[in-house]
């Protein structure tokens, strides 16, 4: 079992309040699977992608994660996880403004200290996978919206992590793009990557093998499409 | 705290980038640390320099040179001036009861002095000291008549009308004449002039050149005996120093008869002390510089904090996606304060070239020697890194804590 979530709460303190994000959350992906976690605004969608991504700890619960507990690890040990584990996509692309495209798609080897030579070769591969080998020594702002999306995708998977975890990777391209990009997803998924796609659209959603719905909190439901 | 190769470079990497990306507010905040740099090393230097200066100067009075004057040679309040002033004058036959007992001198010579002014045929010159000596006196001030000779014991014993003269008061006087067989005119009476001293130049502004020297017993025949004298010895050798001094104290007691109750009514002087009065009249000028050299500093380093703490949030999303790529807190720190500190050297390197040339100016304008030695530089280098660390680890630590989801999400 690649992820394993067992009662996962989550509670955010605002002020004297406290909000339930996560309220005693079991899932289980295996790898290679292809997943959609889709809900509303509330739900607790975000809370969730971010604990799948080892950005946070749980309040409670245990979360297995390639075989190794992460729920109670701390902000160095989490850092080293995320790098080794996790391949993050996300909406607004987070590229590095003033690195080329090449050098973004290095950074994560760069925090896991691959040297320079191998860390190069990596990142042309990663970049060729995903079409962009003319396109290295650009920056962010000389590459289309579709193209930096490729950028981000090329950095999560350069380090060959157990997991793609993409928070509404087509939320800011239009239709053709985005449907390239899900074309993309659906390529690296036929080679065996794990996907996590997080999105309230449900025919990106529709992409996946399996979608689970959560709704206050809570999986609603959890089906195969 | 672990760091790969890999990692470090990548913060100074991106430090660089930082500080090309932001050219201006990095110049603008070097320049505070340029500032304090200067000014702490250029105080340190000049204040080395002028207690260089002062001892090189004090140093022509002699270091193993004893003087039994009558007052100390600083008085640095009322009611010592009160406890001395009524003190008897040193005479002669205290210097010659001297001479005839020291064993530890290996000079000895009186002096008194007065300004008067002197007159060659239709020139004259004013304000020349007219020193009242023996030919010891060659020993004690380590100096030689560069023409003719000084006057000798005969002579002073006979208190003929001789005399030698400074090298200015020949130049002034005889021009292209030769001075020695001459006579030169003193208080209405004449004296024959056997030599001219050589040129020694100055002792702080006071010129060393601009004198006459006679047989003191002369002087007291010309001048009244009412003048003191002071009693100048130069110790055998600098380790009898020392001894000299209780020698000459006991000497100068047996000779105006001191009971053992009573306390000595002449002081024994020595070079160090004008020294050690400099020293500690200085020091405390000196601790009021450099706190406010310090204070530049000071500035200086709030200015690379106050940057970077603008810096920190303004890469608040950087710093988030660099986390979520797997960079532990202490690459995130390493890549802050590799920023300040580089801001902070940039500042020291150019600060200290600038220092050197104020030096040099300094140098060619007075006659103070700043040099900016080795461990001022060592100091300024070792306390702007400092600064550059300590001013650099608060912005760069709250960089290092930044939450991840959170740094994401900013704007």
């Amino acid at each position: 079992m690649m992820i394993e979530l067992k009662e996962i709460n989550k509670d955010y303190h605002l002020g004297l309040e406290t909000v339930h994000a996560l309220r005693g959350v079991d899932l289980n992906i295996d790898n290679n699977e292809y997943v959609a976690i889709m809900g509303p605004s509330g739900s607790g969608k975000s809370t969730l992608m971010n604990l799948l991504g080892c950005l946070d700890t749980p309040s409670s619960g245990l979360y297995m994660l390639n075989g190794s507990d992460v729920s109670d690890m701390d902000d160095n040990a989490l850092a080293e996880i995320r790098n080794r584990e996790i391949g993050f996509v996300f909406q607004n692309f987070n590229l590095l403004p003033r690195a080329s495209a090449l050098h973004n798609v290095e950074l994560p080897l760069i925090y896991n200290g691959t040297p320079s030579s191998k860390r190069r070769d990596l990142a042309e591969e990663a970049l060729t996978k995903v079409g962009l080998k003319d396109r290295m020594h650009h920056r962010p702002n000389e590459l289309s919206g579709g193209q930096r999306q490729r950028v981000a995708v090329a950095r999560a998977l350069v380090n060959n992590p157990s997991i793609i975890l993409a928070d509404e990777p087509t939320g800011n391209l239009d239709t053709r793009t985005g449907d390239e990009i899900m074309d993309l997803f659906e390529t690296l998924h036929d080679n065996g990557n794990t996907i996590i796609l997080v999105t309230h659209e449900e025919y990106i959603a529709e992409h996946s093998d399996r979608i689970i719905r959560l709704r206050d909190g809570r999986v609603e439901r959890d089906e195969a499409v | 705290m672990r760091m790969t190769g890999t990692e470090f470079g990548e913060g100074v990497r991106i430090a660089f980038q930082a500080l090309k990306a932001n050219r201006l507010r990095s110049i603008l905040t070097t320049l505070g640390i340029l500032i304090g740099v200067v000014v702490v090393t250029v105080i340190i230097s000049v204040i080395q320099g002028l207690n260089t200066y002062v001892s090189g100067e004090l140093s022509a009075l002699g270091t193993d040179n004893v003087y039994v004057s009558q007052y100390p040679w600083m008085i640095t309040s009322w009611e010592e001036w009160l406890k001395v002033r009524n003190r008897p004058k040193i005479e002669s036959r205290h210097f010659e009861f001297i001479k005839e007992y020291t064993t530890l001198a290996q000079a000895v010579a009186p002096e008194v002095a007065t300004r008067r002014t002197v007159k060659y045929r239709d020139e004259d010159l004013n304000n020349v000291i007219i020193y009242g000596t023996t030919e010891d006196y060659m020993v004690l001030s380590d100096a030689m008549p560069e023409y003719g000779r000084f006057f000798n014991e005969a002579e002073i014993h006979q208190r003929r009308n001789v005399c030698v003269i400074g090298w200015e008061v020949a130049d002034a006087l005889y021009k292209n004449k030769d001075p020695i067989g001459e006579r030169i005119k003193i208080s209405g009476q004449s004296f024959f002039i056997l030599g001219v001293m050589e040129k020694r130049g100055q002792l702080f502004d006071f010129s060393m050149d601009n004198n006459v020297m006679m047989p003191y017993t002369v002087f007291q025949k010309v001048f009244g005996k009412h003048r003191s004298l002071e009693i100048q010895a130069k110790a055998v050798s600098p380790d009898a120093v020392e001894d000299l001094k209780s020698e000459l104290e006991e000497l100068m007691r047996r000779a105006r008869g001191l009971r053992v109750s009573e306390d000595n009514n002449f002081n024994i002087n020595q070079q160090s002390q004008l020294l050690d009065t400099y020293k500690s009249v200085t020091q405390v000028l000196w601790i009021v510089l450099i706190g406010i050299g310090s204070i530049a500093l000071l500035v200086g380093g709030i200015g690379i904090m106050n940057i970077m703490l603008v810096s920190v949030t303004e890469r608040t999303r950087e710093i988030g996606i660099r986390k979520a790529l797997g960079a532990k807190r202490q690459v995130i720190l390493w890549q802050f304060l590799v920023e300040s500190m580089f801001i902070s050297s940039i500042g020291v390197i150019l600060g200290m070239l600038i220092s050197i040339g104020f030096a040099m100016i300094i140098k060619q304008a007075s006659p103070i020697p700043v040099d900016i030695s080795a461990w001022v530089a060592f100091l300024g280098i070792g306390f702007t890194v400092s600064i550059g660390i300590f001013f650099g680890l608060y912005p760069a630590s709250k960089a290092a804590k930044l939450d991840p989801i959170e740094a994401l999400r900013y704007e």
